[in-house]
């Protein structure tokens, strides 16, 4: 794009990161008293709220209860006033849609759904700030909230986007980079075994380059976990100091 | 309608065959089914046959004014329908999921990849724009509907013709197609999407599930190339998961089942240019009804039939002949019937065997002659005359034993209850014991 260089010469992108540097990222856990489980994270501008209620009894029609597993039940919701232009998303529109399905999908793999059959987990996900990297603030943001909601699962979800610019991959996009238009990888990592739990890219790129952006992905997450498990350690010692432990 | 659940032997069949890298119809691991790719007789209309699944693909156009953010950029719409008649399982109203799933991959796919130049969409910038809207609609569920839908959609589009507009100053004049000849799009590349099927936790991965394959299957993993081996997404779905190197893997599988793919697309559109340049008869009526294929591939059955008969025969010849099937129910008491021959005693086949070789004479049959009158025989008089079975009428096993170890149930044919049969019944039991002899 004329004007806008993503990769500098001197390999400083757009807001002056590193090629592979992550936004900064703080989280909270335990927003809200009245839900199971909530957190609130912020990797850059991109702020995420997520909110889990559960495992409780089947709402709705009995029929849709798995005899063996829990139903996970993801619900995906951007702000009107998320993104630059203010926008009215109607609520079942197919990109929502689709984010929510995306959403079930990751987490029902990584979530020991046996043990609570015939019941129902929700994960409510809003978006405030959209600022590139929208899917991976989501995932980051329920794994805290499932975890805070005290829902077993089999590892930490650790998410993040990454881009491919100039032969470099790029790690953690802003919305800048995402809308220059070129390749986008969103991948959703269970950090201890390395298994990807949701794999999705957008735009050409070409076959020989697909192993270093998923290096750069995975190694995002990775690190991403390592923040998160900062963070959990840290609302755990809080809360067992108010407990008077 | 609710599907059909899958039964569990039927699941569990699948998985042990897939386990033991055989497939339903024959196929290898990474093979595709036929592809058929049928045009219609307007421009964009095409039928594309994946094996029995089915997509009707119909490119339009119509100007209209553009995105206000993208003044200059022509407009592409793409919808797919899951037609009713395509499975008994899609209702109105009842598919969400999976049509949302479908319809934003596609559009992933075909939109974001920028395989069509919209650029050259734009008429009057800030006034005028093409909208191209690519409507697909599955007619036959067989499975695989991404990999069909996404070849018929690029088909469409490169087979369409838009009508030709030329601008002088600011009057805009569009021609009909009768004034000049229909422009086609500008298309960079062709992405076509590539489906791969994992079971067992992603230990065994098969392309192109079909409908049963893709009931039992752990998840899917879609990724969309051209030729160039550029990818234009991926998408895994369902709960597996995967490995990075599993990815790589299936990576450069697609690339290689693309460009076959791409080369039959390249041919089929040959063909129908040729055919409707020298003024042949084209269209569904054509290629549909006289089976005629437009597309490259010739048919033909996964799995070798040639020496079928033969091998046929060699299981018949060596086959021993059926168990009989007594259906008369045999009045020994009143009170007591019997009914079949309870279960074969195979001490008694071992004695047989070597009893029968030795033995050629007229007694076994007549004993045999005996043991038939004893099946058949429904009136209690003729029991009457019998001694054993009113002796030992406790076990009727022995009673087996004592009357005859050498009726050998196999080896002789369905009884009648005519005694008259009996003649004819005791020359197949010689033949038996001759061959016996001869083996």
């Amino acid at each position: 794009m004329a004007g806008l260089e993503l990769l500098s010469d001197q390999g400083y992108r757009v807001d002056g990161r590193r090629a592979g540097e992550l936004r900064k990222i703080q989280a909270r856990m335990g927003v809200f008293a009245q839900a199971d489980g909530s957190a609130y994270i912020e990797q850059g501008n991109t702020k995420a709220l997520a909110v889990v209620y559960g495992p409780h009894e089947i709402r709705g029609s009995r029929a849709r209860a798995l005899p063996d597993r829990a139903l996970v039940n993801c619900q995906y919701s951007s702000a009107t006033f998320s993104t630059g232009e203010r926008k009215r998303r109607p609520h079942g529109d197919r990109k929502s849609c689709e984010m929510g399905l995306q959403l079930r999908q990751t987490f029902e793999a990584a979530i020991l759904t046996q043990l609570h059959p015939r019941s129902q987990i929700d994960i409510y996900v809003q978006v405030l700030q959209a600022d590139g990297g929208t899917y991976a603030a989501c995932v980051n943001a329920a794994t805290l909230a499932v975890l805070d909601a005290g829902v077993p699962m089999r590892d930490f979800v650790c998410a993040c986007s990454a881009g491919f610019v100039d032969s470099t991959a790029l790690a953690d996009l802003s919305h800048v980079e995402e809308a220059a238009g070129g390749p986008q990888l969103a991948l959703a990592l269970l950090p201890a075994s390395g298994q990807i739990a949701l794999l999705e890219m957008d735009a050409r790129l070409h076959e020989d380059h697909l192993e270093s952006v998923l290096e750069a992905a995975a190694r995002a997450a990775r690190d991403v976990h390592t923040l998160l498990d900062r963070v959990v350690r840290q609302h755990v010692r809080e809360a067992s100091v108010l407990l008077g432990d | 309608m609710k599907e059909t659940p899958l039964s569990n032997c039927e699941r569990r069949f699948l998985l042990r065959a897939i386990e033991e890298k055989k497939r339903l119809d024959g196929r290898q691991t990474y093979d595709y089914r036929n592809i058929k790719i049928s045009f219609g007789t307007d421009y964009g209309c095409c039928i594309v046959e994946l094996g029995k699944t089915r997509v009707l693909g119909q490119v339009s156009c119509e100007l209209v004014s553009p995105k206000l953010n993208r003044a200059t950029e022509g407009i592409l719409f793409f919808n797919l329908e899951l037609s009713q008649m395509a499975a008994p399982a899609f209702e109105p109203g009842r598919q969400s999921d999976l049509l949302v799933k479908l319809n934003r991959l596609l559009e992933r796919c075909l939109r974001n990849s920028k395989c069509i130049d919209t650029e050259s969409l734009c008429v009057v910038a800030g006034e005028k724009v093409w909208q191209i809207r690519v409507d697909l609609h599955l007619l036959n569920h067989d499975g695989n509907i991404i990999d069909a839908a996404s070849i018929a959609a690029i088909v469409a589009l490169c087979h369409f013709r838009r009508p030709d507009v030329s601008v002088q100053g600011d009057e805009v004049t569009l021609y009909t197609p009768e004034e000049r000849d229909p422009v086609p799009l500008s298309i960079h590349h062709m992405p076509i999407c590539v489906s791969f099927a994992f079971f067992q936790q992603g230990t065994y991965l098969l392309v192109d599930p079909n409908e049963r394959e893709e009931r039992v299957m752990d998840g899917l993993l879609v990724i969309a190339m051209n030729k160039h081996r550029e990818i234009c997404t991926i998408q895994s779905s369902g709960g597996i998961m995967l490995l990075k190197d599993q990815v790589l893997r299936c990576s450069k599988i697609a690339g290689v089942k693309v460009l076959e793919i791409t080369e039959l697309i390249q041919k089929a559109l040959e063909n129908d240019r040729k055919v409707r340049k020298e003024g042949g008869k084209y269209g569904f009526a054509e290629s549909i009804a006289s089976q005629r294929i437009t597309a490259f591939k010739m048919e033909k059955a996964p799995i070798d039939t040639s020496d079928v008969e033969e091998k046929a025969e060699e299981i018949i010849a060596e086959a021993e002949p059926p168990l009989e099937v007594v259906s008369n129910p045999v009045l020994w008491t009143p009170g007591t019937a019997q009914i079949g021959e309870g279960v074969e005693n195979s001490w008694g086949d071992l004695e047989d065997s070597e009893k029968e070789e030795e033995d050629e004479d007229g007694t076994d049959e007549a004993i045999i002659l005996d043991s038939i009158k004893m099946d058949t025989g429904v009136e209690v008089s003729n029991i009457g005359s019998q001694d054993a079975p009113i002796v030992l009428s406790d076990s009727e096993e022995e009673e087996m034993i004592i009357l005859e170890p050498d009726k050998n149930p196999k080896k002789i044919r369905t009884q009648t209850i005519s005694a008259k049969q009996e003649a004819p019944s005791k020359k197949p039991v010689r033949k038996r014991k001759k061959k016996r002899a001869a083996n």
